[in-house]
């Protein structure tokens, strides 16, 4: 199967050019088919090259595609590289894709009050979309090249702006205030970008890192005179010696372009409102997958990161701050899909952490189960929206336990993966990741630790008052209903994986097998990966005891929850009414957005308005283009004024072009 | 006295047999059927045996008729490019003739002899055969031109096109003569052994003179400014259906014998005057072409003058006189035979009984009247203009790289601001397809129809510019057979 | 070298002087006597009559070409018929050939009419 690797991709665009031309004409029921047939017909695939490369221990092979173009000495050569990191991302991409591909043919059917169902008017459009998304990510997990992988950056981009603004005709929103109890006044909201404004925003703030990324690849290109991945990394350690500065920016612009699509401070901004889109592709593109791009970059680039330590430890510190502060911007949000989301940016942080501190292979671990737990919540969080019409508040739910068991049960297994309790998959990884960073450094790890303890509560905080208690609003209660088999079975297969998710890595130093760190040694420098692993840094005690502690900080930031909204619901009340400055500073999610208009876009606005009006319209429109074109517009006209129609015109200016032409042979 | 019996070898030129036994078919056909649509399937026939004959000989080179004429990959294929052509333009004609009614059998007839005779231009390496292919091409398309015989543009047209014809014919036979009289030989190979340096014949102020006027019979079939004059009116004259083949055509056979009598016989005598020359020719061509094509209003017309301007870049892969640059030109013109003939084929159907329907207001708001149409129209624009995924960017790319690997940069930077200056018109068809409402003449016209015949060439032509486009390489690797025997 | 066709321009400078001499000489040497039957247009004793550019019926050309067409292809039998002998099939062949053509245009344009007078 390794040589059919191009099928993943093939399989995707044979459902993109179908659903695009056909799916409107043919109905949703046969796009319901076909769009999610050919994403499982690529992870098939992707099985059989995982097994390919299981038999041949992980040796990498390159599968060229074609030679695109060799015109004189200049050559576009297309080739797939098959190696762990690859086929790990491969199967990733599309097992989950394949999950929430299924869930969204239910997701995309809208039931009225009368339980009538209606298919998306656009639902061809979706899947369309969903699938030219699953082949642009595994362009650009599957490239051997840096050109590859830039495209399919771009490409997964153009995606996810089209997906957020799916419902391009929806209105931006308005947030009902937080009521803090008698006496107090209550705490405005901002409101919710419309779905379009949110896709632009998550467009143009990507843009930004982007600039970084394509000037990285330049200057990739520049240094080693290659973008193909083997032939810089075998560069990279002479290159080191010979100009390291050269390979720190290399690194740098890099984590630039990972900064705005993996959500990490300062371009996180986007993530929180590109929840505007369906909730499948918050699940796919905004959770699983896309985001995940940055972690999957890094460790590509592993070889060329290890040779920049600082880099190295400004991608940590950047991945550590970001996760602190994205969780407790959570603590407050009562939207349940933008909770998530901030979690998102959270647990991306972690993974930032990880590759930060050169503990790839852990960064990985959490990039695959957060792959599974939190497209496990997303899409329990669009089970509940699907039940209740599009309500995602929380402070309107409550209750929904008895309604919805298996969105419930499920949500329990992907909030307690997620709060890293013992024994679930996001507690190895989790684990794993703050062990290596208190090697690096405790402050990392305190950091990583108290963001764990955050998170556990804003997770239990959301589904303690969504899914416990008494409902809050009748009406929705009363009409809500557990979805249907597609939700259904998505969401238990995801839990299981989240539950199980965990055996990929065991700690090794309890002697356990740590499954994923034997299967990605084969991409890591040679050698000192070896070192790496061979040196234990930690004894076995201190690993104990860090265990132990994060163990504990996550139980007690559930039970923290239990007490505040289950127990004694007045508690968070009180709290947010004595601490009214720092509620309000959350609420407003540090008012970066502000900021961001004030100082970056509406200057930036300005200066586009002077230019358009001052510089463009009136230079270069009126003078250079306009008048430019004018001009040569005159001179074709007169040029074809000479153009007469009389044959003797025509015969004397070709016998005057011959005497010219002889008269240069004859006299030269 | 014995007579030697000269040695024939006629297997070499089968494709050009194959074509004429086919025209002269069709001719027996042509008084016997009453439906002159068979006349046009059979001569697709003919046509498909001639391509199969020519990847027959794709084997190695063989000479005929007493080394004057060569099968060797250069000459095959061109061979492919005028048997694309002529099929493409066999499929436009099938519908357009029907409409006006000028359905006659020796439309195809003229049409496979042209053929047959570009084919035998590629394939001489004797000036005389050379002149043979180029008269054989000439006379029937002067006939082919006044085909519309209702219309007096045609008969215009073809006029036009025979008088000045004449003309550059006779600078072009007077060149083959001087050159006789200088080298004693009208053989390409023997010519190029007379310059050799040991014969010490270089600078033969006969030969040059000879030389230059060979040019200008060659600048006058392929519609190199200055003689380009006849272009605009002969091809918006004539019926589309034949524009579409000979802008196509006739100018691939110019350029393919141009380019064997430089790379053959010139390849050492002469090089820098004939390069400057032709570079000279060549930036004026795109230059002038490109100019005029700006002001036209008229879709056909301003094609007319985009052809010149074609010439122009092709021109520009003839100047660095490396085999680069040759396979440039073979790649180009097969790029150019999908995307002009696709452009002519959407303005075949768009082209009223009475020659009008071919302004550019005709075309506002097509996308909405007949999208496909319009899509394919978009594409052959985009591909003209050179914008890539395109065939023709890659058909620029390859001649003006190997203007730059021959160190002739400006030249390849004249280019490339022409192809700017090109977007200007062809992209205001885009912009007259897809961003202006229709006219209240234009929705008052009648409905457009779009014939059987008509689709196949759009889709061919669409698929080929976009395919080839993505995926180059196919073509490359044919244009690398093109090597001189 | 261009100087090797000073000669030539020579000759064709003196070949223009006599040819304008022969012409101009008599126009001012020679007595000029007109009638009416020297100043019409055919000195010959017939009375012209009508326009000289009148309109001919186009069988006269296509029967004119195809006349000119066939009497030059058959010029080609001759230097066959003499070289019969020593040609031998090879030569048969091609003629054969070249009958063959001819026979298959004269039919065609019979068939198409050419010969039709209206």
């Amino acid at each position: 199967m390794t040589q059919l690797i191009w099928l993943t991709i093939a399989f995707p665009i044979a459902g993109v050019l179908f659903n695009g031309l056909l799916g409107r004409r043919l109905g949703h029921r046969v796009v319901s088919v076909v769009g999610p047939l050919m994403v499982l017909a690529s992870f098939v695939v992707g099985v059989g090259a995982f097994a390919d490369l299981l038999a041949r221990h992980g040796e990498a092979v390159n599968v060229p595609l074609w030679t695109w173009a060799a015109i004189g000495s200049f050559e576009v050569n297309l080739s797939l590289l098959v190696d762990p990191l690859s086929v790990l991302m491969v199967l990733v991409v599309t097992g989950v894709g394949f999950l929430i591909h299924v869930y969204a043919t239910e997701y995309m059917v809208h039931k009225d009050e009368s339980g009538h169902a209606h298919p998306d008017r656009d639902f061809a459009r979706f899947f369309t979309f969903l699938n030219l998304f699953i082949a642009s990510m595994l362009v650009l997990v599957l490239g051997n090249n840096y050109l590859m992988m830039y495209v399919g950056w771009e490409l997964v981009g153009v995606c996810s702006y089209l997906l957020i603004g799916f419902w391009y005709d929806r209105p931006s929103e308005e947030q009902a205030p937080i009521d803090l109890g008698e006496g107090a006044e209550p705490v405005k909201l901002p409101p919710l970008l419309s779905p379009a404004a949110s896709g632009m925003k998550a467009f143009i703030v990507n843009r930004v890192g982007d600039v970084g990324f394509a000037l990285g690849v330049f200057l990739i290109w520049t240094t080693f005179g290659t973008l193909q991945f083997a032939d810089v990394f075998s560069q990279v350690p002479h290159m080191a010696e010979a100009m390291p500065a050269v390979l720190s920016w290399i690194a740098l612009l890099l984590f630039i372009g990972a900064m705005g699509k993996s959500a990490q401070i300062p371009l996180y901004v986007w993530l929180p409102d590109a929840m505007a889109g369906p909730t499948p592709v918050s699940a796919l593109i905004h959770a699983a997958t896309m985001v995940t791009a940055g972690v999957y970059m890094i460790v590509r680039s592993n070889v060329i990161y290890s040779h920049a330590p600082g880099v190295s430890m400004f991608v940590a510190v950047i991945g550590a701050v970001t996760a602190l502060f994205a969780a407790t911007i959570a603590l407050v949000q009562v939207d349940l899909k933008r909770v998530l989301a901030y979690s998102t940016v959270s647990q991306l942080g972690y993974m930032f952490m990880a590759v930060g501190v050169g503990a790839y292979t852990a960064g990985m671990f959490h990039l695959t189960t957060h792959a599974f737990f939190k497209a496990l919540l997303f899409l329990g969080a669009g089970s509940v929206m699907h039940a209740l019409h599009d309500v995602i508040d929380i402070r309107r739910m409550g209750g929904l336990k008895n309604k919805m068991p298996v969105t419930w049960l499920t949500f329990w297994i992907g909030g307690l993966a997620l709060a890293g309790f013992p024994l679930m998959s996001g507690f190895f990884s989790k684990d794993e990741i703050l062990a290596k960073a208190f090697e690096a450094s405790p402050v990392l790890w305190g950091i990583g630790v108290l963001t764990a303890g955050l998170t556990a509560f804003y997770t239990f905080r959301a589904i303690f008052i969504a899914f416990h208690g008494q409902p809050r609003d009748r009406h929705l209660y009363d009409h809500a209903h557990e979805s249907g088999p597609a939700i259904r079975f998505a969401l238990v297969v995801l839990a299981a994986l989240a539950l199980v998710g965990g055996v990929l890595g065991l700690p090794a130093f309890l002697g356990l097998p740590h499954a994923l760190d034997s299967w990605l040694a084969p991409i890591y420098a040679t050698g000192e990966h070896a070192a790496a692993a061979g040196e234990h840094g930690l004894s076995l005690g201190l690993e104990l005891g860090l265990m132990a502690t994060s163990a504990t900080v996550a139980v007690l930031g559930i039970v923290v929850a239990y007490f505040f909204y289950v127990v004694n619901p007045a508690i968070p009340r009180r709290m947010a009414r004595s601490l009214r400055p720092v509620f309000v500073l959350l609420a407003n999610k540090y008012y970066v957005d502000e900021l961001y208009n004030a100082v970056f876009v509406q200057p930036g606005l300005k200066l586009a308005r002077g230019m358009a009006q001052g510089v463009d319209a009136l230079l270069i429109d009126s003078v250079l283009v306009d008048g430019l074109a004018r001009l040569v517009g005159q001179i074709g006209r007169q040029v074809s004024r000479l153009q007469t129609g009389y044959l003797r015109h025509y015969a004397l200016a070709t016998f005057i072009g011959v005497l010219i032409l002889v008269g240069y042979f004859f006299l030269r | 006295m014995p007579i030697e019996i000269p040695t024939l070898n006629v297997i070499a030129l089968a494709p050009q047999i194959v074509v004429v036994v086919t025209a002269l078919v069709v001719m027996a056909l042509d008084i016997s059927l009453t439906d002159k649509r068979v006349v046009g399937y059979v001569s697709l026939l003919g046509l498909a045996a001639a391509a199969v004959v020519t990847f027959a000989l794709l084997g190695g080179p063989a000479q005929a008729i007493q080394q004057m004429a060569v099968s060797d990959g250069y000459a095959l294929v061109l061979n492919l490019v005028f048997i694309v052509t002529a099929a493409l333009a066999i499929l436009v004609a099938l519908g357009y003739l029907d409409e006006r009614e000028l359905q006659h059998g020796e439309y195809y007839a003229l049409l496979l002899f042209s053929t047959a005779g570009m084919m035998l231009m590629a394939a001489a390496t004797d000036l005389i055969v050379v002149f043979m292919g180029l008269e054989i091409m000439s006379v029937a398309l002067y006939i082919l031109a006044a085909f519309n015989h209702r219309q007096v543009g045609s008969g215009e047209a073809g006029m036009k096109y025979f008088i000045l014809g004449a003309f550059a014919s006779a600078f072009f036979l007077y060149g083959v003569a001087l050159l006789y009289g200088a080298t004693g030989s009208t053989n390409l190979h023997a010519i190029g052994e007379w310059f050799s340096p040991d014969r010490g014949n270089l600078g033969d102020p006969l030969a040059l003179v000879g030389l230059g006027l060979l040019l200008i019979g060659f600048a006058f079939k392929v519609a190199a400014v200055p003689f380009q004059w006849w272009t605009p009116d002969v091809y918006h004259g004539a019926p589309t259906s034949v524009t579409a083949f000979m802008s196509v055509g006739a100018k691939a056979a110019g350029f393919a014998a141009l380019v064997r009598i430089l790379m053959v016989s010139f390849d050492q005598a002469f090089t820098l005057d004939w390069q400057l020359v032709l570079a000279v020719l060549a930036v004026l061509t795109m230059t002038v072409g490109n100019i005029a094509a700006l002001a036209q209003k008229d879709v056909k017309r301003m094609l007319a003058y985009s052809s010149v301007a074609h010439a122009g870049y092709i021109l520009v892969g003839v100047v660095p006189a490396t085999m680069t640059g040759v396979k440039g030109v073979l790649f180009y013109l097969m790029a150019y035979a999908f995307m002009n003939i696709g452009a002519f084929a959407v303005i075949a159907v768009l082209e009223h009984r009475d020659a009008i329907g071919t302004a550019l207001s005709d075309y506002a708001g097509l996308s909405t009247r007949k999208p496909f149409l319009a899509l394919a129209m978009a594409v052959f624009m985009f591909s003209l203009t050179g914008i890539p995924p395109f065939v023709g960017f890659w058909g620029k790319l390859y001649v003006f790289r190997a203007a730059v690997e021959a160190n002739m940069s400006w030249l390849a930077v004249v280019g490339v601001i022409n192809s700017a200056i090109s977007a200007f018109y062809y992209l205001s068809v885009v912009v007259q397809m897809y961003m202006r409402t229709p006219t209240d003449e234009t929705a008052a016209a009648p409905a457009l129809r779009l014939s059987g015949p008509v689709v196949v060439t759009l889709a061919l032509a669409l698929v080929a510019t976009v395919v080839l486009g993505l995926w180059p390489t196919p073509l490359v690797n044919l244009t690398a057979l093109g090597i001189f025997g | 070298m261009p100087s090797d066709y000073v000669p030539i321009l020579i000759y064709l400078l003196v070949a223009t002087f006599i040819a304008a001499f022969a012409l101009v000489l008599p126009h001012y040497l020679g007595p000029r006597r007109p009638n009416p039957a020297k100043s019409d247009t055919i000195e010959s004793g017939k009375l012209s009559y009508g326009d000289a550019r009148r309109r001919v019926p186009v069988q006269y050309y296509i029967v004119a070409m195809v006349f000119i067409l066939f009497d030059i292809e058959v010029l080609f039998f001759y230097p066959w018929a003499v070289l019969f002998w020593d040609l031998k099939w090879y030569g048969l062949v091609q003629i054969a050939i070249f009958a063959f053509l001819l026979v298959e245009s004269y039919i065609y344009i019979w068939k198409k009419g050419a010969f039709k007078w209206k």
